[in-house]
């Protein structure tokens, strides 16, 4: 029998220490990425890494508090078994980094200095100053080259994944692959593909992520028939700095760090904002949320953000929605410690210093919450039995997916610091499953007929000549993905209508027709940068559609999907009596919808367009309860819900658990 | 700040090369000018509508990016004569340095072409395996935290450790010369790639390899392999090669103190001579 492989695809944290992982159990890879691994997106990570420790535990933290951070933040929506998992392994990754030489920030004394971020109280985050993505990617990057010296690891670098290999039992069995440069085809047989691919960022045009970042491996496994779930969970990071060709992320870290938000309360006040007294600037995001101010989960602050130029026309500029995020009144020592890495890129691209001046910043798109669907085996702890195979492995056999690509941990809405522990965390454990699903098979795939692998092959290049073929067309790919990015970003980020979904749908419907027969400048065949723009844009359609129509169909808020004409009301009465009699219908309507829509939206693709369906959420560890941050009569809420909390805890140990660990955010 | 009159096209003029080997030539293109453009958005701006000033349609510009905010290193390239990231390259700030209101653009020199301004930088990954540019930890599995660091080895360690190997510091170096290793016919890829790391193997390593041996060597753990790495540093391409020129830690864009790194790799590759010579 052949030596069994296993292909990688992509090579951030996720796809390197999963890569790193295998090696150390002997098994062979193949890592295949657009890019030198060194320069994948992860690098743009900036804040930092969570997990509860030494500190935090002796001020009441603990492995379970993250976890009920993180789905609390994430409304409910996350899959409670995997989260619990890696909200376990946190303490343990960390070690691992630190002991693969990644440069902390550290303590007087030396130990690993932590900062706060949003959505907890507890100061949880490791950080490497401001570029911890940059400084965790390349801690791995450097175990893989070494693995790669050893021979357990061949790189594909600057190749695209063009499809899995999919047997006639709907097996897969390996990948098609692409050069970049000499745009010649290559089939990879495996054992297992793992996809690690990141974000589809490139959907919204511009956003905080890198031009990699198109979600063209997810959209082909998704083509194929691989489920995709959440897809309308997009974040929309709250600070970002306004870029003609990107939204340079400004790090939740800022505010960890003591940065605060305010604009002018004169509207478009003309001053210097450093003259503008206290008294005449609004902190709306302290006034508004006095137990976690600044810190508030990213789709709250977001939505603020938005709401305070949108709405309140109080942006700092008449002609650009932006605010202040503040960080003058901290010492210049301390931010190049801390924050160095994103001043520099603000300084930078800005050309002024934000030492100095506060810095002028907006939301963005961020991060994908859902991803390709894939399955787990839960543990009788209520975690994830580590070696399974079931672990990550999508509806298609073989066929896996983790880090950003997948759909688990960061339910509707992500904690900042948690995607750099989720991904590393997925590499990490899954690797052994991968090992038990390896050993389990009697075959390798390299010993199959080669035809399959010739077949794949053979449509990949058909798929590539019928484009070059067009005859000349006005279509241009590069507008369409223009206008694509446009009609995305307008109907589907902060706020999100019914009547503007359903218009966002039909002009895409319009863009992929145009897209289909858009030609092309360049119809060589030697780093042909053209074509493979084109077809990545022809695959960001079925995911675009499952963003609009997971949005359309989900008539409730939760999260980062936010659609006000279906919000939870706030509580009007005067007396606290009328308001606690109030609670109870909310907290009556509150059930209802958590009943219905405490669901996966899961979409699968048929023949060009994207069926919905709905999966239950695993909530058996912590039940959903209101996200009450900010609400008007959060007290009353929180009053009724506990008593109900409390009456069905009877009998019931988890429910007790999180009864018995205060239920509810108070403001 | 910002010049005061506008233009209203900028002249780009960009060095193409249609592939390895073959020999490069000119071309200008006018990109309607606005607010805040930078050059990557200028090579998008061609992308989408490949035109040259004299009208003529050609295949679009090919060029590396990433991140386009200057922390993953693809975009380098050489811009009105000096290399750096190109999503870093403002456009207005360009405008003000270079009056007649040209930017000319080039690959960078140092590396092969593959096409236009993108380059082969494969020599910088294979200079850090010569180096064992990495801590040997034993495995993955749970032991505990690293050893204790205090804050100022962080604050040593963590400027060093920022190097995206964008080849900055390689292209400025004067004793960093350009190996290219040229296909045979019916050779894999495998076989060719194995031929050129030979190639990269015994050319010089550049200052960007020298300061993650340097980085490495100060780690808790990562000095138990020091020897090992200052072998490599003696080997031909080593640090020897080196003519102190300067170059690389005036443009490298993230100031890491290149010098400092390769004065005091210098210095323990002297001792580890002396000490080798007495085993």
């Amino acid at each position: 029998m052949a030596k069994k492989r296993v292909v990688v695809i992509g090579g951030g944290l996720a796809g390197l220490s999963m890569t790193m992982k295998l090696s150390e159990l002997g098994i062979s890879v193949d890592l295949v990425s657009l890019v030198p691994v060194k320069r994948s997106h992860s690098v743009c990570a900036q804040g930092g890494i969570n997990s509860c420790n030494d500190a935090t535990r002796q001020l009441g933290d603990s492995e379970w508090k993250h976890l009920d951070d993180t789905v609390y933040g994430g409304d409910f929506l996350n899959h409670q078994p995997p989260v619990k998992e890696m909200c376990d392994w946190g303490p343990k990754v960390i070690d691992l980094m630190d002991r693969l030489g990644v440069t902390f920030n550290r303590t007087d004394e030396g130990f690993l200095d932590r900062r706060r971020f949003g959505g907890t109280l507890y100061k949880r985050t490791a950080f490497a100053g401001a570029t911890t993505g940059q400084q965790l990617l390349y801690a791995l990057d450097e175990q893989v080259r070494r693995w790669e010296c050893e021979g357990l690891v061949r790189k594909f670098e600057h190749f695209d994944f063009s499809a899995p290999i999919i047997d006639d039992q709907g097996v897969c069995r390996g990948a098609v692959i692409q050069n970049l440069h000499s745009m010649e085809f290559l089939a990879l047989p495996a054992d297992s593909v793992v996809i690690a691919s990141g974000g589809p960022g490139l959907i919204y045009g511009r956003s905080t992520m890198s031009v990699m970042c198109n979600g063209s491996a997810a959209s082909r496994c998704v083509q194929v028939g691989a489920k995709f779930g959440n897809a309308e969970f997009i974040q929309v990071h709250p600070t970002a700095i306004p870029g003609a060709d990107k939204l340079r992320l400004m790090s939740e870290s800022a505010r960890g760090e003591g940065g605060r938000v305010w604009v002018p309360r004169k509207p478009q006040d003309p001053r210097d904002p450093k003259t503008i007294p206290d008294a005449e600037r609004y902190y709306f995001l302290e006034e508004r949320y006095p137990k976690y101010k600044n810190l508030v989960p990213r789709d709250i602050a977001t939505r603020e953000i938005f709401d305070i130029c949108v709405n309140d026309g109080l942006s700092v500029d008449g002609d650009k929605m932006c605010v202040y995020l503040d960080l003058t009144h901290i010492p210049r020592a301390e931010l190049d410690r801390k924050l160095g890495g994103i001043l520099d890129i603000y300084q930078k691209f800005q050309g002024v210093d934000p030492r100095d001046v506060p810095m002028k910043i907006f939301p963005a798109v961020h991060y994908s919450m859902g991803g390709l669907w894939t399955d787990y085996e839960k543990s009788s702890s209520g975690g994830l039995v580590v070696g399974s195979s079931r672990n990550h492995e999508t509806n298609i056999p073989n066929l896996y997916a983790i880090g950003e690509c997948d759909y688990h941990y960061h339910g509707a809405n992500r904690l900042g610091a948690n995607s750099l522990l989720s991904c590393i965390f997925t590499g990490l454990v899954v690797g052994p499953g991968i090992e038990t699903k390896l050993s389990a098979s009697k075959t390798a795939a390299a010993d199959l007929p080669s035809a399959l692998f010739e077949n794949a092959v053979a449509a990949e290049k058909q798929r590539q000549k019928a484009i070059i073929d067009r005859p000349p067309s006005s279509q241009n790919p590069y507008q369409i993905h223009l206008e694509l990015g446009d009609v995305m970003t307008r109907a589907a980020t902060v706020v999100r209508r019914n009547d503007q979904l359903r218009s966002a749908l039909a002009t895409v419907a319009e863009l992929e027709q145009r897209a289909k027969v858009a030609s092309l400048a360049d119809t060589g065949n030697w780093t042909n940068q053209n074509v493979i723009f084109t077809k990545s844009l022809q695959d960001m359609f079925p995911l675009a559609k499952a963003i609009l129509q997971g949005a359309l169909q989900r008539d409730e808020c939760r999260g980062a999907h936010f659609k006000p004409d279906f919000a939870m009301p706030s509580l009007t009465a005067p007396t606290r009596d009328g308001r606690l009699l109030e609670a109870e219908q909310w907290c009556d309507r509150f059930e209802e919808n958590t009943a219905k829509w405490v669901k996966s939206t899961i979409a699968t693709y048929d023949k060009g367009d994207m069926k919905l369906s709905y999966e239950d959420v695993d909530t058996s560890l912590i039940p959903p309860r209101p996200r009450l941050y900010g609400l008007v009569g959060a007290e009353e809420i929180e009053i009724v819900w506990n008593r109900r909390a409390a009456a069905k805890a009877q009998g019931n140990p988890h429910a007790a658990k999180a009864a018995a660990s205060p239920a509810v955010a108070s403001t | 700040m910002i010049a005061s009159a506008k233009p209203s096209m900028i002249k780009i003029r960009v060095k193409r090369q249609d592939g390895p080997g073959q020999s490069s030539y000119w071309q200008n293109f006018d990109i309607p000018y606005e607010d805040n453009l930078n050059i990557i958005s200028v090579l998008q701006k061609i992308a989408a509508n490949p035109k040259t000033r004299d009208g003529k349609t050609v295949a679009p510009v090919a060029w590396d990016c990433g991140c386009l905010e200057e922390v993953c290193g693809a975009c380098t390239m050489v811009i009105n004569g000096r290399v750096r990231q190109s999503c870093s390259a403002l456009i207005d700030r360009l405008l003000e340095d270079a009056p007649s209101g040209e930017i000319v653009l080039e690959p960078m020199s140092k590396f092969p072409v593959v096409r236009d301004l993108v380059v082969d930088r494969a020599r910088v990954f294979q200079s850090l395996k010569k180096v064992k540019a990495w801590v040997s930890v034993d495995g993955y599995y749970d032991m505990g935290p690293g050893p204790k660091q205090s804050r100022a080895q962080q604050e040593a360690a963590y400027p060093l450790s920022e190097c995206m190997s964008c080849g900055c510091c390689m292209e400025a170096c004067p004793q960093f010369t350009k190996v290219e290793v040229e296909r045979k016919a019916g050779e894999s890829e495998e076989e060719y790639q194995k031929r050129a790391a030979e190639a990269y193997n015994v050319a010089f390593v550049g200052p960007h390899a020298i300061n993650q041996a340097v980085l490495f060597n100060n780690n808790p753990t990562g000095q138990f392999a020091k020897a090992e790495r200052l072998d490599a540093l003696m080997e031909p391409g080593g640090i020897q090669v080196c003519g102190n020129a300067q170059n690389c830690v005036a443009v490298c864009p993230k100031h890491i103190p290149l010098t400092t790194s390769i004065a005091q790799a210098g210095r323990a590759v002297t001792v580890h001579a002396i000490k080798k010579f007495f085993e």
